[in-house]
């Protein structure tokens, strides 16, 4: 409730301070400062029409194809990472050199390979995200208690047993926060990839609106793209994370 | 079931002194015996080396006549962390051995239910782990290691952990399972009076030359009164013995 307030106050302040310095001083140009009400106006206007439904679940779908992608790959690295030794040794610091690499970097390389298409940007999003997953998947197995494997095969488990029964149950609560944080990289991703290539979605949307000197529906987009990240953390990574450690009594 | 030890040394890298050096033992079928040892002798290596969890460097584990390749549910194992899984309840981290080795469905609900019963733990069945005291955990612990009627039940320190009031209880417990199953057990632990308590033999490590230093036979009926004459002699001997 506190927060509501807050963020209703805060609205409040911009909307005052464009009143003042736009329209009554005139220091800014009204195509390069947004009002809350014209932010509103401009989000009723094109969920009207359609368009920002239609960018919105073109992004999401985009989003999700590239993340599941890199949910795939990042998993199979991230076992590879902590099965071999050599790879832990000699390619995990090669991985994390590159997941400090924003994923906005990786738009030449997949405009040159892709063109400017559906698959460019889900190039982004997978280079942007799954590096993240495949530390956090090796991490994750690593911080596993050594008393669990040994309880499980003096109780006569298999290798197989192991992972399925052991393992992967174990580190699942720190499997779905890294899960988090690859969508948030992903989420990013996307809209660097979105921005820079011409495809329906969000991104696209922020850059008409720039084109077009509507600098209101350029900050709606900005908004939208914070709530729907928002949303999707808590409601669903969020979520999951909680339950899964108020089992476990943590 | 019968446990032989044959010239088992252990020898870590990095280390020129072996932990254990040449110890030889035998261990009969339904025997309880105890060992004990300063801390560093090598208790727990010897421990996890017939439960097979680390390899001798020479010499051999014979269960039954069969060489020791690595663990094994014949030689189940009770640690000083109660190792339960956090994501299971309390019934489902009884069953969980019997689950990996595929005991029918009917069975694992009929053992789980006399083993938990067995350990008073009836009433939390459905309890998360989180919920339990201390010893109520190495009671869980316990059942599951009793469900899977291994030929070896091997403890390494199971109540060390626990407060002393806890531990007694326990100890005392185990005796009552133990009276009952007649199973062979192999018990490691560094207070002298817990081994006089629940062995039949009590073999002393020399943390020094990493080898048998004695063995007791303990001999007293059980249950047992650790303020029997009889008792505290042998105690007393024992820990004369540890601390050279």
């Amino acid at each position: 409730m506190g927060l509501v307030i807050f963020l209703v106050g805060l609205i409040a302040l911009w909307e005052g301070f464009y009143l003042l310095f736009v329209e009554v001083l005139n220091v800014y140009k009204p195509y390069a400062f947004p009002s809350p009400v014209g932010v509103i106006e401009k989000f009723f206007s094109l969920i009207e029409d359609g368009t920002l439904v239609e960018v919105t679940v073109n992004s999401l779908l985009r989003g999700l194809e590239g993340y599941i992608i890199a949910v795939i790959i990042g998993v199979v690295i991230g076992l590879l990472l902590n099965h071999f030794k050599y790879l832990q040794k000699n390619l995990k610091p090669v991985i994390l050199g590159i997941q400090t690499l924003p994923s906005v970097c990786w738009v030449p390389f997949s405009i040159l390979w892709f063109g400017l298409s559906r698959q460019a940007i889900l190039f982004v999003v997978v280079m942007g995200s799954a590096f993240s997953i495949a530390i956090s998947v090796d991490n994750a197995i690593k911080h596993i208690p050594p008393i669990y494997e040994r309880v499980a095969s003096t109780l006569g488990a298999n290798k197989k047993q192991i992972y399925t029964q052991v393992v992967f149950p174990a580190c699942l609560p720190e499997f779905v926060t890294g899960l988090k944080q690859g969508w948030s990289f992903a989420w990013r991703a996307l809209m660097a990839g979105e921005v820079m290539t011409t495809s329906i979605g969000l991104g696209q949307t922020l850059i008409i609106g720039r084109d077009l000197a509507d600098i209101n529906q350029v900050a709606m987009v900005m908004v939208l793209i914070i709530v729907i990240g928002i949303i999707i953390d808590k409601a669903i990574f969020t979520n999951i994370e909680n339950r899964l450690l108020k089992k476990r009594g943590l | 079931m019968s446990l032989v030890l044959k010239n088992l040394s252990k020898q870590y890298e990095n280390s020129d002194k072996s932990t254990l050096h040449e110890i030889n033992l035998e261990v009969h079928d339904g025997e309880f015996v105890c060992i004990v040892g300063q801390s560093g002798c090598g208790k727990s290596t010897l421990l996890n080396l017939v439960a097979g969890l680390e390899r001798p460097t020479t010499g051999e584990i014979l269960v039954d006549g069969q060489p020791v390749t690595g663990a094994g549910a014949d030689r189940t194992v009770m640690f000083q962390e109660h190792g339960l899984y956090p994501w299971l309840n309390v019934i489902d981290n009884v069953k969980f051995g019997m689950k990996l080795n595929k005991v029918p469905k009917e069975i694992q609900e009929e053992k789980a239910d006399y083993y938990l019963d067995m350990m008073h733990l009836s009433e939390y069945k459905e309890y998360p782990i989180h919920q339990l005291s201390g010893g109520m955990r190495q009671r869980v612990a316990l059942a599951r290691a009793l469900t899977m009627d291994s030929k070896i039940l091997l403890m390494d320190e199971p109540f060390s952990a626990l407060d002393k009031q806890t531990s007694n209880r326990l100890r005392e417990e185990l005796q009552n399972i133990w009276m009952k199953t007649k199973k062979t057990v192999l018990f490691i632990t560094h207070s002298v009076e817990e081994a006089v308590y629940l062995a039949d033999r009590v073999v002393v490590l020399s943390a020094a030359t990493g080898n048998v230093a004695d063995i007791v036979e303990v001999g007293i009926d059980r249950p047992r009164n650790v303020y029997d004459e009889k008792f505290v002699q042998i105690r007393h001997r024992i820990l004369d013995e540890v601390k050279k």
